[in-house]
């Protein structure tokens, strides 16, 4: 396996009133072209910060990203997100808003027509062209995200990073998507990162699942490999033994190695007030 | 006869909704308003009589328009003698080449709407041309918006009447002309609307733009838009429901301001009328300056649905409760 995204051992702090706060710790993961990978843990151990990093958008305290052999410096392009509230311009149609992603990254490779061609192409491929003169607020959640996967989809991206791109949408409609996207990925075969809490979700996409140790510090803590043939079917591995044990797995490294025990009322506690009822205050 | 009363019915309900919610109620305010000001006017004594009910109102209101449609009638009177005289001088001597004469009288009520109009227009218009600019890039830089904030926050509550007499000796001192375009009256008044109703708007846009989402700011950086790009397509259009939220604040102020300023700077419009019917100090005075109050609000009212309806036609955000 030929390593095409390379993120190696890459740390992150981030500044608080209270010193600095180490986020992630030697994070290193290779991924090659073509690859699927899904990165799973608990809210707040580091998931979007990895990707935040890849994107650019955030740089890494240590160690860095290769792409292609290239260091990453900045966001870009190549690099195209979808984000796990889709993000679309409200003020444009999902048209413009996909319009504005080609115009950037094909300015000057292509002409008028070829660039409303792709334009439509990628919001067929999302199943939006319908739609695709209707603006966010007139179309409901699952749509906007298709439309924001076409936006990334039509830069013609090297790395796909999908920041819980279904997270806020609803079960059946996670599961309309989750086929549309291996549909376009066996179209594709993109080079994909997906972030997601969903675990019957990463082991029905992905080719490798990431689970992350819960933060501070958090880093790499196992890595499955999904080795179920492509095209998945979700009805008919719904009771393949291979894929029990996956979820299986999967589950335990959340919910034995990694349990998280919280605090109910952190809040609360940080702030050492304790519960004055009326009644005793009285008293 | 089923299709009749099928297409009528809705119909019917549409109208007494519509009569109910949208005019009966404040039709029932308004005459209680009424009964109130006519009880409370007649025990109110003045040096110029009673204090003008809705009648005496209603009767200068009567006789502002009459002076305008009189005042017309003497102007077209006036245009018809000069063009009569000069078409006799022609007629003796053929080379004399006539000069039209403007008529000089005094402007009307409804001629100082106009002037109190077109002032505030063109002062609110030039404080939008300063504001929304300004209030895009403060909005666009933390540091701008430091460095600049305590300067708004200072000049923003400052009254009109402050402003004013410094605005009249600055206007008469750099604008010296022959063949002034614009009266120095005319200047004055305009500055200080402008000075004290772009405060709003310089705000406004620049909390808008500095408010933009953090996801979107996320896809202009994906995007690697250049800074152009970024302020047409993402910054103003995310700033536009909250730039125009400005702008409808500064009308409103700028049309309070107006009247202030045109009274001091004597300025033909309605600030003027006012002062000038104060000083006059008729019987009559008050009732025309309980009319022009009238008006004033009105006029006000009408600036706010305009702004309101263009509001509605370019904003995005469709959602958003506009009252």
């Amino acid at each position: 396996m030929s390593t095409y995204l390379d993120i190696s051992h890459v740390s992150i702090e981030f500044p608080t009133p209270r010193g600095s706060f180490k986020a992630l710790d030697q994070v290193d993961l290779k991924i090659a072209k073509g690859e699927f990978v899904s990165l799973i843990g608990h809210s707040g151990c580091g998931k979007s910060t990895v990707l935040n990093i890849v994107a650019g958008l955030y740089d890494a305290t240590e160690g860095g990203v290769m792409l292609g052999g290239k260091e990453v410096k900045g966001p870009g392009p190549e690099r195209a997100v979808v984000f796990q509230n889709h993000s679309l311009l409200p003020w444009l149609t999902s048209y413009e808003n996909v319009e504005l992603a080609v115009k950037q990254v094909f300015k000057g490779k292509m002409n008028r027509k070829e660039m409303h061609d792709w334009i439509c192409h990628n919001l067929d491929l999302v199943h939006m062209g319908h739609a695709k003169d209707k603006r966010p607020s007139e179309i409901s959640g699952g749509m906007k995200q298709r439309v924001g996967i076409a936006r990334a989809l039509a830069m013609e991206p090297s790395v796909l990073l999908m920041d819980e791109p279904f997270g806020a949408l609803d079960a059946l409609t996670r599961a309309h998507l989750q086929d549309s996207l291996m549909e376009i990925q066996a179209d594709l075969n993109n080079t994909v990162i997906m972030i997601t809490h969903d675990v019957d979700e990463a082991v029905l996409l992905s080719d490798r699942i990431v689970m992350m140790t819960n933060g501070p510090a958090a880093t790499v803590g196992e890595i499955l490999h999904v080795d179920l043939e492509r095209p998945r079917d979700r009805l008919a591995l719904a009771n393949d033994p291979r894929y029990v044990d996956y979820r299986a797995q999967v589950l335990t490294f959340l919910y034995e190695k990694q349990k998280k025990v919280e605090p109910l009322d952190k809040h609360r506690e940080a702030k050492k007030t304790p519960i004055v009822r009326p009644s005793a205050k009285q008293a | 006869m089923t299709i009749s009363s099928l297409t009528f019915k809705p119909v019917t309900n549409w109208v007494s909704q519509l009569s109910i919610k949208n005019m009966l109620l404040p039709l029932v305010g308004i005459l209680v308003f009424l009964a109130f000001w006519h009880v409370g006017a007649s025990k109110i004594q003045t040096s110029l009589g009673t204090f003008p009910g809705p009648a005496a109102v209603y009767e200068q209101m009567q006789n502002l328009v009459a002076d305008h449609q009189r005042e017309r009638e003497k102007e077209a009177e006036f245009y018809e003698r000069q063009e009569k005289r000069n078409a006799a001088r022609i007629e003796k001597d053929p080379t004399y080449e006539p000069t039209v004469r403007p008529y000089t009288g005094k402007p009307t009520f409804f001629d100082q709407i106009g002037t109190s109009l077109y002032t505030v227009l063109a002062g609110f218009l030039l404080a939008s041309l300063i504001a929304i600019p300004g209030g895009i890039v403060i909005g666009l830089n933390t540091a701008v918006y430091n460095a600049f904030n305590p300067l708004i926050q200072t000049f923003k509550p400052v009254s009109p009447l402050a402003w004013l007499p410094l605005v009249t000796m600055v206007v008469s001192a750099v604008y010296v002309s022959d063949d002034p375009m614009f009266s120095k009256s005319f200047l004055t008044s305009m500055f200080t609307v402008t000075l004290c109703c772009l405060w709003p708007t310089l705000i406004n846009t620049a909390v808008g733009v500095a408010a933009i989402d953090k996801d979107l700011l996320n896809v202009s950086k994906v995007l690697r838009l250049n800074w152009l790009t970024h302020v047409i397509k993402i910054a103003i259009p995310s700033s536009i429901p909250l730039m125009f939220t400005g702008l409808r604040l500064s009308l409103g102020i700028a049309w309070m301001v107006l009247i202030a300023a045109e009274m001091l700077a004597q300025n033909p419009g309605l600030g003027k009328f006012v002062w000038d019917e104060f000083q006059n100090g008729s019987s009559q005075s008050l009732g025309r300056i309980m009319a022009a109050v009238i008006v004033i609000g009105l006029i006000g009212f009408l600036l706010d649905r305009t702004m309101l309806m263009i509001q509605r036609y370019v904003s995005w955000d469709k959602s958003q409760v506009l009252r």
